[in-house]
């Protein structure tokens, strides 16, 4: 606990950065999925294909993906992109299929009466099928932000810094209250990215809360 | 007018062979009119209403709205200038109703305001309450959804509806009601309306002409709903259009000037004995303005007439209705008196069973007359070659 108190100061420059590491991608990872996601709801071939490919994704080690990456894109290993890029395949990975779902599932008399009243493909995609796909979307996204936030600390193991800095420090010097410190960090981040995502979802969806 | 020419759809099973949904159909709804198709599933009347806004696009044969091909208009602005009502409404979930009905306006291009004022004045006119304007569907009744999608079909005023199966997701009572205010709000908008129903009462009872469809598309019969009961063409639309014919047909036929027994009513509140004065079995019990509220036999009182002594299984007729109504009045009088009411509901008289059955006999042989007075002129004409 002493410890704990001593180092605030680190704790919170590293959640800080483990913030950014976990949380850009997440942003990143949502504005490709939901194109993605819409082109799997056009063709089957394409939701075959599509969800395939991402659902691959995920499979690779997180460590395998941090390492691969530096020569496949010419950064420096030691670059935070890396990991940035290799969270944002991973939401990507998580959040496709979740995107395809959701659009998917609006009711088909729903969707009838937005053809027939004269949308064309994108107005009704932004206007009816995306609004209502909130929801699902929401519950994908919660998965990938505890998801990310659990993977990026693999991150220090190839030095870049955050929470899971306190993970191999502590394991190195054998160190079991900084190891507790991080793990506890962890959590809390990852409750509040929920928390965060829960309370958006909610001020966007009005209507899922009336009562009839 | 929206018109039918040679219209077939065809769709491919998946090995080779082909199905024919709509087949060679050539149909002509009128200006202003409600045209219905019915027919048992699989007739193709749900595909044939989605060709006219090429939801569904046909295989051959041409569709045209006032004489201008569907096919040439673009595919935005055909459907913009058609109203769509169907079966579960369809309504946004996370639209308010006001924001549901002002969709198309706003598409077209109105701004919110105005939208929204005409929005308004619609929701009424389908017989909502206005405060339901803020809330959202699902805050809603199924029957207070299908007027909101009516009120939303209605927003931009397009000159022609389509309606699929608008009151089949709602129960007996309010489907009626919805029809009769479907009614009375056609009455005053004169669209160009298709509408497609498998209930043949329904098509009846809403259709200015029925097109009865038969399995695999074709067109069976298109008559008024009055020839359709008294003249099925063959007997698939002699089974669909069902037994009960002649009684039902009398729903076409007015009533002609009835001649009523007038008699000695009670209000709420009569004592046993002014109910005994009256000298019947039964005695009819009026309201304060005298509309017939229900009948109360003479020996049940005992002290005065309340609510629970009426027995309401008698209908009431309107002395301006039909002759099935009248005749049902009659049948269905626990006193064997029907009751009839006049314009402004107020009771006007009774009349027995056996008092309707002689007008019903004496319509068919003036109507059998005027055919046989017809028929000798045909006879007359030679075919031309």
């Amino acid at each position: 606990m002493t410890w704990a108190l001593d180092h605030l100061d680190q704790i919170f420059t590293l959640a800080v950065q483990h913030v950014w590491l976990a949380g850009l991608p997440l942003l990143i990872g949502l504005v490709i999925s939901v194109p993605l996601g819409w082109l799997a709801t056009r063709k089957e071939w394409l939701r075959t294909g599509l969800l395939t490919v991402t659902g691959l994704l995920y499979t690779i080690p997180s460590l395998a993906l941090f390492i691969l990456l530096p020569p496949l894109l010419g950064t420096k290993v030691l670059d935070p992109a890396n990991v940035i890029i290799a969270m944002s395949i991973y939401t990507i990975a998580l959040l496709t299929r979740t995107v395809a779902d959701g659009l998917g599932a609006v009711d088909t008399s729903t969707r009838q009466a937005a053809v027939a009243m004269g949308y064309s493909t994108f107005g009704r995609f932004r206007a009816v099928d995306l609004p209502l796909a909130i929801p699902v979307v929401a519950a994908g996204l919660r998965v990938a932000a505890v998801s990310n936030v659990s993977i990026v600390s693999v991150a220090s193991l190839i030095g870049i810094s955050q929470l899971g800095y306190f993970l191999t420090d502590g394991y190195a010097r054998s160190f079991a209250t900084e190891v507790w410190v991080g793990i506890l960090a962890c959590l809390v981040l990852a409750l509040i990215f929920d928390l965060v995502i829960q309370l958006l979802a909610r001020v966007l969806t009005p209507w899922t809360r009336v009562t009839a | 007018m929206i018109r039918f020419e040679g219209v077939t759809k065809k769709y491919g099973d998946g090995s080779g062979g082909e199905t024919v949904a709509v087949n060679n159909l050539t149909l002509e709804a009128p200006t202003g009119r409600i045209t219905v198709l019915v027919g048992p599933s699989g007739c193709g009347k749900t595909t044939t209403l989605r060709m006219v806004n090429r939801m569904i696009d046909p295989t051959s044969g041409v569709i045209s709205i006032d004489d201008r091909d569907t096919a040439e208009l673009p595919l935005a602005e055909l459907r913009r200038g058609i109203g769509y009502v169907i079966q579960h409404a369809g309504l946004f979930p996370h639209r308010t109703v006001l924001d549901n009905v002002t969709t198309v306006p706003r598409l077209l291009g109105t701004d919110k305001k105005t939208a929204r004022l005409r929005a308004m004045e619609l929701i009424e006119r389908v017989g909502l309450d206005p405060d339901l304007a803020k809330r959202y569907p699902a805050q809603l009744s199924g029957g207070q959804q299908q007027r909101v999608g009516v009120a939303r079909a209605l927003a931009a005023d397009p000159p022609v509806m389509l309606m699929d199966e608008p009151f089949s997701a709602v129960d007996p009572v309010v489907r009626e009601q919805l029809q009769n205010e479907f009614l009375r709000l056609q009455s005053e908008l004169g669209k160009t309306i298709l509408f497609v129903t498998h209930d043949i009462d329904e098509a009846v009872k809403l259709g200015d002409q029925v097109a009865v469809l038969r399995v695999g598309g074709t067109l069976a019969q298109l008559a008024s709903p009055a020839e359709l009961l008294a003249d099925p063409v063959d007997d698939f639309v002699a089974g669909f259009v069902g037994r009960d014919r002649g009684y039902r047909a009398l729903q076409f036929a007015a009533a002609p000037e009835l001649e009523l027994t007038r008699e000695p009513t009670v209000t709420l509140g009569a004592t046993a004995s002014e109910v005994r004065a009256v000298g019947q079995p039964w005695v009819l019990c009026v309201g304060d303005h005298g509309e017939p509220m229900g009948w109360v036999r003479a020996r049940a009182v005992t002290g005065e007439v309340t609510r629970d002594l009426l027995q309401r299984g008698g209908t009431v007729a309107s002395s301006q209705g039909s002759l099935r109504a009248v005749l049902d009045a009659a049948l269905s009088s626990p006193s064997g008196r029907g009751v009839v009411a006049d314009a402004e509901g107020r009771f006007a008289g009774t009349i027995r069973a056996s008092e309707v059955v002689p007008v019903i006999e004496a319509r068919q042989q003036s109507l059998a007359e005027r055919a046989d007075a017809a028929a000798p002129a045909l006879q007359g004409e030679t075919t031309p070659a």
